[in-house]
């Protein structure tokens, strides 16, 4: 195959034909794409939201306080969307050559670590942080000045969504062609020429896209705001749910809501436009990653393995920890907190002790939530693919659709919510709706993720196999495929966290004969007593397991044909 | 080439045959009829409890959860028209008037009432009936205070005492209703002037964070987190649930309320039936045994209320240590629903 790369351009029109694409007009095919992903998005994004939005609006809202309102909002949430973002790519982009470029014991592991945090419930990991730097924390607070809430937002975004970067742009640099790179080097480029000139441009793609996931993610960010910023911070997303349910203004939380909407549109206009003028083309050849040899590169990887180990593995090995220890009972001492081990909270999760029916078993829970999460990967998938293929070779329609596709990200879960429940009224609370929700949100990560790795596929490479007689899905499993392998895991693994981590799980009404590991969580969570903390910490343990198994079975799946693995 | 492998309609498969086999599964067949009760997701009840009102009335009770207390009256106030369900559960006395307002419940004089206590009863056209009520209190570590040889405050002043500097977690009143329902506490006892106390709490060094969780497990010491502060805002049967949860059976409590004269805020919950229902006469059927002796029995161990059926026996460990507070804070629904977001925003700008 490394040769067809050198096929010139003459004859292209002709080899297009032997395309199935060319049985139908472009225009059918195009449509034919689209016709899922738009009806999905219509059904289950547009409709709820527009009708919410008709109902709750009111000029009455056009209000002098309101607008100055919506300004300090707006500019606090442009201000620390864009430093967390910067901040996520410090971390994150260094992590991303790390996986990509460099083989080490525990890689694996380490990478499925950091996806972790995206999917546990922003009390818990408020908890787990808490167990290190707390007062009675492994770091007790005399070490480390007592954070502001302002940095403890940042990093919290930060342990969120570097592994956004690690994925996107980790995937598109083992997707280079380490050819490139060792010419640009043969000719005398020293290593800095290399990243500037070969490197970075051809991440550009990738790096836009993850910036552009990344920034959403804190543009709208509500839980970390509203549970480390306590009342001073606010984003647009956190006004929008106080606005509909706290001091309830529905007119103004309505326009709010536009408001988010219209930036969260403009971002994604910005990222198309951008994304449109570059065009790269790499083909995979062999693993890129290898050993570190020189001392630079032993340095780089140990120094990176240990920050996100520290970063990743503590807060997060805390919970295990603490799901395993018990503060001894007041009995009289004074001063000193006992610690003892102890297997109770597990043992006491398969103990329905109150006969309550809103029990939740622990494998029921970790069944329905895996089930809804493969069902989410799926449907995501499913959807996602055709909008992606359709995205990768942008024609006008697409330049239209293509800044769409974002919005299910702008818009506030809130507002969304009262509008699933104007439109499904009763029926939302079938379980079906929950992996619809779960996709709502997946899709935009899952199109983001396969568009880029679909537009660097060279048609060239199509167009020779061709002509070599091979037959159009023995085109795609040869050419497409082994491209796209890595993309489809990274953006599986993204529908699965999402989908386990509840996003957008307050669109919903929930059933309690269908519970959730999250819900479970959270039920522990909401009562006190030090047996209902430790079980919560348990069902977190619990929780992490199966994902992190899932995360590396996802990646260990290793597909026929792809050599690369 | 691509429709191959990705046929367009492989999405609207999924979505039929799964909804095809979950619809299947929620909607039994015909005999027993359905009834939904909407509340918030903090509710539970016993198995065997639901089982018996089930097998007594020929019925299937299904449970809709949906946010907390606030989001829940939300929807039912949107859904007005087509209500999501026969019964809305968990209207406090902090949203009453707004329920009442939207008139979204079907006026209903149960029997059971009268064995409710009048001042309970804060709807006289009976659209919501009280089921059980909290006392939202400022809990303590008990071992905190006896370590530092630290007096118990007796009062809201004391709380601005020096020597509780830096000891109090509260809730945000704007997203979290104990949080109101201390706002609520300070609003009562000083009037027009409940913002001085706020300003002067806040010199003394009151931890304000967004939620009950955050604020009990994470920044309470006398729980499992062991956070710094020795004093926040629960309820009045906290004690005794650390008591029922604890890890290992304690002798006593490890923690207790204030119970002082305008220290607490009383929370009633209620029930109504939902305007539009087509199952009327079963809805009040579950009304009335909501109210009984029997569900009310089982409430306090699964959601640590108390029960306001005055025939219902409290369950032992109630007895011993949950303590009630004489005189809690009034403050009445009618003046609550005309003022709590004018007071939560002029709270919010004051402690900014």
């Amino acid at each position: 195959m490394q040769n067809n790369k050198n096929l010139s351009h003459a004859g292209t029109e002709t080899l297009k034909k032997n395309n199935l694409r060319a049985f139908v007009s472009p225009w059918l095919y195009r449509v034919l794409l689209w016709l899922t992903p738009l009806l999905f998005l219509i059904a289950y994004f547009f409709l709820p939201l527009s009708k919410i939005l008709i109902l709750a609006f009111n000029i009455s809202a056009l209000t002098k306080t309101n607008f100055q309102l919506i300004l300090t909002t707006l500019s606090f949430t442009f201000y620390q969307a864009a430093l967390s973002t910067a901040l996520t790519f410090i971390l994150g982009f260094p992590s991303a050559i790390l996986f990509s470029r460099f083989n080490f014991r525990g890689k694996s592991l380490l990478r499925a670590l950091t996806a972790m945090p995206f999917m546990l419930p922003t009390v818990v990991v408020a908890s787990s942080f808490n167990a290190l730097f707390g007062d009675h924390g492994l770091f007790s607070s005399s070490l480390i000045p007592h954070p502001s809430s302002f940095s403890l937002i940042l990093s919290a975004h930060v342990f969120y969504n570097t592994t956004i970067v690690i994925r996107i742009v980790g995937n598109a640099l083992s997707r280079l062609d380490p050819k490139l790179e060792q010419s640009a080097r043969s000719l005398g480029a020293d290593t800095f020429q290399v990243w500037k000139d070969i490197t970075l441009p051809l991440l550009r793609p990738s790096l836009l896209a993850a910036a552009l996931l990344v920034f959403m993610f804190d543009f709208t960010s509500f839980g970390v705001i509203l549970l480390l910023g306590g009342s001073n911070f606010s984003t647009l997303e956190v006004e929008i749910y106080l606005r509909v349910l706290k001091l309830p203004n529905l007119p103004l939380a309505a326009l709010l809501s536009i408001v988010q909407l219209v930036f969260t549109l403009i971002f994604s206009i910005l990222y198309t436009r951008t994304i449109s003028q570059v065009t790269t083309q790499t083909a995979p050849r062999f693993s890129t990653s290898r050993l570190p040899k020189s001392f630079k590169e032993k340095i780089f990887v140990a120094s990176f393995c240990l920050l996100l180990s520290v970063f990743f593995l503590l807060p997060l090995l805390s919970l295990p920890v603490r799901s395993l220890t018990r503060l001894e009972a007041d009995r009289g001492q004074r001063g000193e907190v006992q610690y003892g081990f102890t297997t109770d909270y597990y043992r006491e999760l398969f103990i329905n002790r109150r006969g309550s029916l809103f029990y939740v078993p622990p494998i029921q829970a970790a069944v329905n939530s895996l089930g809804y999460a493969s069902l989410t990967v799926i449907l995501s998938l499913a959807l996602g693919y055709p909008a992606a293929y359709a995205l990768a070779k942008p024609t006008r329609l697409e330049k239209i659709l293509d800044p769409l596709i974002m919005l299910p990200l702008g818009a506030s879960a809130v507002m969304l919510g009262l509008g699933f429940i104007i439109s499904f009224g009763r029926s939302l609370a079938w379980p079906w709706f929950v992996p619809i929700a779960h996709s709502l949100v997946a899709l935009p990560f899952v199109i983001r993720t396969l568009q880029p790795a679909l537009a660097s596929i060279p048609e060239r490479l199509r167009q020779a196999a061709s002509t070599l007689g091979a037959s159009p899905f023995r085109v795609w499993q040869t050419v497409d495929f082994p491209i796209l392998s890595r993309a489809t895991l990274s953006a599986a693994t993204f529908a699965f966290t999402v989908s386990l981590g509840e996003f957008g799980a307050t669109l919903l009404l929930t059933r309690p004969e269908y519970p959730t590991i999250p819900i479970a969580i959270q039920r522990f969570l909401s009562q006190p007593g030090g047996l209902n903390f430790g079980q919560a910490m348990a069902m977190a343990t619990l929780l992490m397991l199966l994902t992190t198994l899932a995360i590396l079975i996802i990646e260990k799946l290793r597909l026929p044909n792809s050599g690369e693995f | 080439m691509k429709k191959i492998c990705y046929p367009p309609l492989s999405a609207f498969c999924i979505l039929f045959f799964f909804s095809l086999l979950v619809s299947g599964c929620a909607t039994t067949p015909t005999a027993p009829q359905t009834i939904t009760i909407l509340t918030h997701d903090s509710f539970a009840i016993g198995e065997e409890v639901i089982k018996s009102f089930e097998a007594d009335n020929n019925a299937k009770v299904l449970f809709l959860q949906s946010g907390d207390a606030g989001a829940v009256l939300n929807q039912a106030i949107l859904t007005k028209d087509a209500p999501l369900a026969d019964i809305l559960f968990g209207v406090d006395n902090t949203f009453l008037s707004r329920a009442l307002d939207a008139d979204i419940f079907e006026a209903y004089l149960s029997p059971v009432l009268s064995v409710i206590a009048d001042e309970f009863k804060l709807d006289p056209s009976n659209r919501a009936l009280p089921v059980d009520y909290g006392d939202v209190c400022i809990n303590y570590d008990k071992k905190y205070f006896a370590d530092k040889g630290l007096e118990i405050p007796q009062s809201l002043e004391d709380l601005k005492k020096p020597e509780y500097k830096d000891l109090l977690v509260v809730e945000n009143p704007a997203t979290s209703s104990a949080g109101l329902a201390f706002l609520l506490v300070t609003r009562a006892h000083f009037g027009d002037r409940y913002l001085d106390y706020w300003k002067s709490l806040k010199e003394n060094g009151v931890v304000v964070v967004d939620g009950w969780e955050t604020a009990y497990y994470t920044n309470f010491s006398g729980s499992s987190g062991r956070g710094p502060q020795p004093m926040v805002i629960s309820y009045g049967s906290s004690p005794v649930a650390e008591v029922i949860f604890a890890d290992t059976p304690p002798i006593n409590s490890p923690t207790a309320s204030i119970v002082e004269m305008d220290t607490c805020f009383r929370q009633i919950e209620f029930v109504g039936i939902l305007k539009n229902t087509p199952n009327k006469a079963l809805a009040q059927k579950f009304v009335d045994f909501m109210l009984s002796k029997q569900f009310q029995e089982d409430m306090p161990l699964q959601m640590f209320v108390y029960p306001l059926n005055q025939n219902a026996v409290m369950p032992e460990a109630f007895i011993k240590y949950a303590q009630f507070p004489d005189e809690p804070a009034v403050i009445s629904p009618d003046e609550i629903s005309a003022n709590r977001d004018a007071w939560i925003e002029a709270w919010t700008s004051a402690m900014k």
